[in-house]
């Protein structure tokens, strides 16, 4: 059994130590944000938050995890106004970065990680940060713009997209009982 | 037996319809009109003129979005179609993930092709103004007003002086019983308010918040699939390979572990999570026959392709004027040869798929991009009619060809039919990368000729590959025949067709053979050679490799010729305004013939999807490592339906072919591929990525492609790039300095 804090909830988990907490978070936890892409810490698909710290999930096992805390992209921002979301996701949102979107919640969370440090980085820490995030649709440039942006939200910016209608998107996939 | 009591006469020519589907190239068409009637989409009192569009008496504009997403923006720029004739704003609209349907099959259910916008640019704009007089002729008998007093705003039909209004769902069951006009009024395009207006992603916020649901993703997050299993497959380390058995006793023992069997495509785990799958499936001892390609790699298919290069005649794909007297009469002839190498898609989401036989349906949850495909193996896989198979496309993270066969779908099925209960097959990044369908490996020579006064008389291009098409249809032409063709004979003209096929697949020649340039002999011939790779279609199939090749040596040519790139090319494309256009723009934009310091350029132009594309890179070369600073891209795609989606597509064809410009290639090793992830088939790193600019001409002609269409022209106008800047011309891939 171990203990750790998931997006602010304590949880206690029975599963195998060595578990890659990739796997605990989805199959465990039942939480899809964050991706497996490569599972070897190569890609960054399945990058979440250790203490504040980007970490690749696939490749840290649950042991690691004990006592502290862990963030996802679900529990990144609050939300549910656009306004109340991690300046990364609203400078995501604003610039519409996001094609296929399967890398993105790595991105934003490596995003995240950086201007949680470092409100102002130059397009070199930019670079840094993020390249080693896959991403196969080539949203690099968008990506790009987005963490310039997202460090300005985060100085006190506000985000142009005011709202957003959450009834009113992809239908969920459904027919499972269809 | 009469043909009646089997429905439509089975012919050839009904069963091997040939149209320009996927990429130019031939796919083959078939008849589906043997299927059983399809379900209805929608409830009754819906307003639905045409399949795509529901609007229902609860007050909601539902899109039925038959193209699936996978990046390219469809989920935004087709209900955007709609909403224009229905003056609706398209965030307003629901978007659901439609299922396998007749009217969604033109003549196959697929996303590719970069087809999407151009075929329903129409259609849609038809169904929704069908839709909006439907409602304006509810709302016109229900107040006892004419029409033309009406207007339609925000969801509601309004009648300005009487103050009345009425919701679309308020309207939708009086607008249901009206007959659906045939040719309904299109708007003009000086009204438009959403179509050519970047109209925001409407699935921004779900793929920045983690809530968007990938196939990976089905059965996680409270959806409720009861005793949801994970599988992985323990594969062939070489292509063909055969199980020939296996000892799990040790994979058994792995807590988690639900079973081991044996499936057409290896040993199957299954395991109550991947975690517990993958660590048994590392235990598992499986002995596997040789395979027919042991042995055999990638310089050996080289080598044959040479040899076939200096053996074979080729099938003629052009033959204008006669090249061999060109050649005879020239002054100076040029030759050179290009290799392309396989390629892996790579996708970010590995191949996923979920499956569940039950009460007598299959249901199969899948990230596809053709869902009637995968209907049709599925219903083998599930050993159910057709008509049993209900496929639920999901997001899917990336396509680009890949999740247009439907291999990894009739495993799951078969998975989920053995284990008895539902089941998802996930594969490892090294099952992805190591059972793809690549791009296929070619080898290419070329030669002009050069006339005393330094003008370029001839051109020839032998080609020497596998047929993409002939491969695939034996595998799934023969399930998508119709369910009243007996299996055996299903089989039969699944082989029969493609043998058929093969002869004359244009994918290979595609962007070789329709060279825009004014040269009076031009011969063009593809040699096939088909070593055994497992190929598909990948992201501008033909066109990107030929491009490379075409465009490369394009500046041979005018190098040879004593020209600058641009005026050569701009010379001979007299009869191509669009191409003119396209090289004009990007030439002004990029500032053509005065790069920054330290840097060259080069340029390239290339066609394919109905759209004409130039690019120009501007590169510097430092210790034999090229780097791309800057790409001024400018695009012919007629009208521009989303720009900044458009802007989007070109971006990430320009990545994507940086990828395979300069990183990546997949080598064949005794019959299987050597690399297995990303850090033997690295991808383009946001360091590496240029700053991108896009540029649009033409808006006045209908849409056409904008998915593939800017990835061809990248890999030349590097390696045109290179050339300029180091005297060393790169004709391989990826492009290596020596």
């Amino acid at each position: 059994m171990v203990e750790f804090e998931l997006n602010g909830v304590a949880r206690r988990v029975d599963m195998p130590a060595d578990t890659p907490l990739l796997w605990v978070i989805r199959d465990g936890l039942g939480l899809p944000g964050t991706k497996f892409g490569c599972g070897m810490g190569l890609c960054g698909a399945c990058t979440i938050h250790l203490d504040g710290q980007p970490i690749r999930s696939c490749a840290i096992p649950l042991a690691a995890a004990a006592g502290r805390r862990l963030t996802t992209i679900e529990g990144l921002g609050a939300g549910p106004a656009i306004s109340d979301l991690h300046p990364a996701q609203q400078a995501w949102i604003e610039g519409s970065v996001a094609h296929c979107g399967y890398c993105e919640s790595g991105q934003i969370m490596a995003a995240a990680a950086l201007i949680d440090a470092n409100d102002d980085p130059s397009d070199a820490e930019i670079d840094s940060a993020l390249s080693g995030n896959l991403c196969r649709c080539g949203t690099y440039p968008r990506i790009r713009a987005a963490v310039r942006r997202a460090a300005e939200l985060k100085r006190g910016g506000e985000t142009v997209v005011q709202s957003f209608d959450p009834n009113v998107a992809i239908a969920p996939v459904g027919g499972l009982r269809a | 037996m009469s043909t009646d009591k089997l429905g439509p006469a089975l012919t050839r020519r009904s069963l091997l319809k040939t149209s320009a589907v996927a990429g130019g190239g031939l796919i083959v068409g078939v008849n589906l009109s043997g299927c059983a009637s399809a379900p209805p989409i929608g409830a009754d009192g819906d307003l639905s003129p045409d399949a795509w569009l529901q609007i229902t008496p609860d007050d909601r504009v539902i899109f039925q979005l038959d193209k699936t997403e996978m990046g390219q923006g469809v989920i935004t720029s087709l209900p955007t179609l709609v909403g224009e004739e229905l003056n609706l704003d398209p965030a307003r609209i629901h978007v659901h993930l439609a299922p396998v349907h007749p009217r969604f099959q033109d003549p196959i259910q697929i996303t590719g092709g970069s087809t999407s916008i151009a075929n329903r640019y129409q259609p849609l704009r038809q169904t929704g103004a069908a839709a909006r007089d439907m409602l304006l002729a509810a709302a016109a008998e229900r107040w006892s007003v004419p029409r033309a007093e009406l207007e339609l705003e925000d969801g509601a039909v309004h009648h300005r002086s009487s103050g009345n209004s009425a919701r679309f769902g308020e309207l939708a069951e009086a607008a249901a019983r009206q007959s659906v006009p045939k040719h309904p009024a299109l708007k003009p395009a000086s009204e438009f308010r959403w179509i050519g207006q970047s109209v925001p992603r409407t699935d921004r916020v779900t793929k920045s918040t983690g809530g968007a649901v990938f196939g990976i993703d089905v059965g996680l997050n409270g959806q409720e699939l009861p005793n949801l299993a994970t599988a992985v497959v323990v594969r062939s380390p070489r292509f063909g390979a055969e199980l020939e058995g296996f000892d799990a006793g040790e994979a058994r023992r792995i807590p988690g572990v639900i079973d081991v069997i044996a499936v057409s495509t290896g040993v199957a785990v299954i395991a109550d999570g991947y975690w517990p799958a993958r660590q048994a499936a590392g235990k598992v001892v499986a002995r596997w026959s040789d395979g027919p390609l042991k042995g055999l790699d990638s310089a050996a298919i080289e080598a044959a392709q040479r040899r076939a290069l200096d053996e074979q005649k080729g099938r003629s794909a052009r033959n204008d004027g006669n090249f061999a007297r060109a050649a005879e009469r020239a002054h100076r002839v040029i030759d050179a040869e290009y290799v392309i190498p396989h390629l892996a898609h790579a996708t970010m989401e590995p191949m996923n798929c979920t499956a569940w036989l039950h009460d007598g349906v299959c249901d199969v949850w899948v990230p596809t991009q053709g869902p009637d495909i995968v209907q049709a193996v599925a219903a083998e896989a599930a050993k159910l009619p057709r008509d049993r198979v209900r496929v639920h496309s999901t997001l899917m993270g990336g396509g680009f060809g890949r999740r247009g066969i439907p291999d990894y779908a009739a495993e799951a099925v078969e998975v989920a039919r053995l284990a008895g209960r539902p089941v998802k097959v996930v594969w490892s990044r090294e099952d992805d990368m190591r059972h793809d369908f690549y791009r296929p490996a070619t080898c290419n020579r070329l030669r002009a000729t050069l006339d005393d006064n330094g003008a370029v008389t001839g051109w020839e291009h032998r080609l020497v590959g596998p047929s993409i098409i002939g491969t695939l249809v034996p595998d799934f032409l023969g399930a998508l025949m119709p369910t009243w063709v007996p299996g055996g004979v299903t089989n039969v003209l699944g082989r029969a067709g493609g043998a058929v096929i093969r002869g004359r697949d244009s994918s290979s020649t595609e962007g070789a053979a329709d060279l825009p340039y004014a040269i009076d002999h031009v011969r063009v011939e593809s040699i096939l050679h088909d070593p055994g790779v497992p190929i598909g279609f990948w992201r501008s199939v033909g066109h990107s490799q030929n491009a490379f090749v075409v465009e490369s040596f394009v500046d041979e040519v005018a190098h040879a010729a004593g020209a600058d790139p641009l005026t050569f090319r701009l010379e001979r494309l007299a009869a191509h305004p669009r191409h003119l256009a396209t090289l004009q723009l990007a030439a002004e934009k990029a500032n053509w013939g005065h790069p920054d310091d330290g840097r060259s350029q080069g340029i390239a132009v290339h066609e394919s999807f109905g759209s004409v594309v130039t690019e120009i890179a501007e590169v510097s070369v430092d210790n034999g490592r090229i780097r791309v600073h800057r790409v001024v891209c400018a695009i012919d795609c007629g009208l521009v339906i989303n720009p900044d989606i458009v802007r989007a597509q070109m971006e990430g064809s320009i990545v994507f072919g940086l990828t395979a410009a300069l990183k990546s290639k997949v080598t064949l090793e005794d019959g299987g591929i050597r690399q297995s992830n990303f850090h033997d088939y690295d991808l383009l790193r946001m360091d590496e990525t240029p700053v991108i600019e896009v540029y649009f001409v033409n808006q006045d002609a209908p849409p056409s492609g904008v998915g593939e269409p800017g990835l061809p022209p990248i890999a030349p106008a590097v390696a045109n790039a290179v050339f300029a800047a180091t005297g060393q011309r790169l004709r391989t891939m990826p492009l290596r300095l020596a």
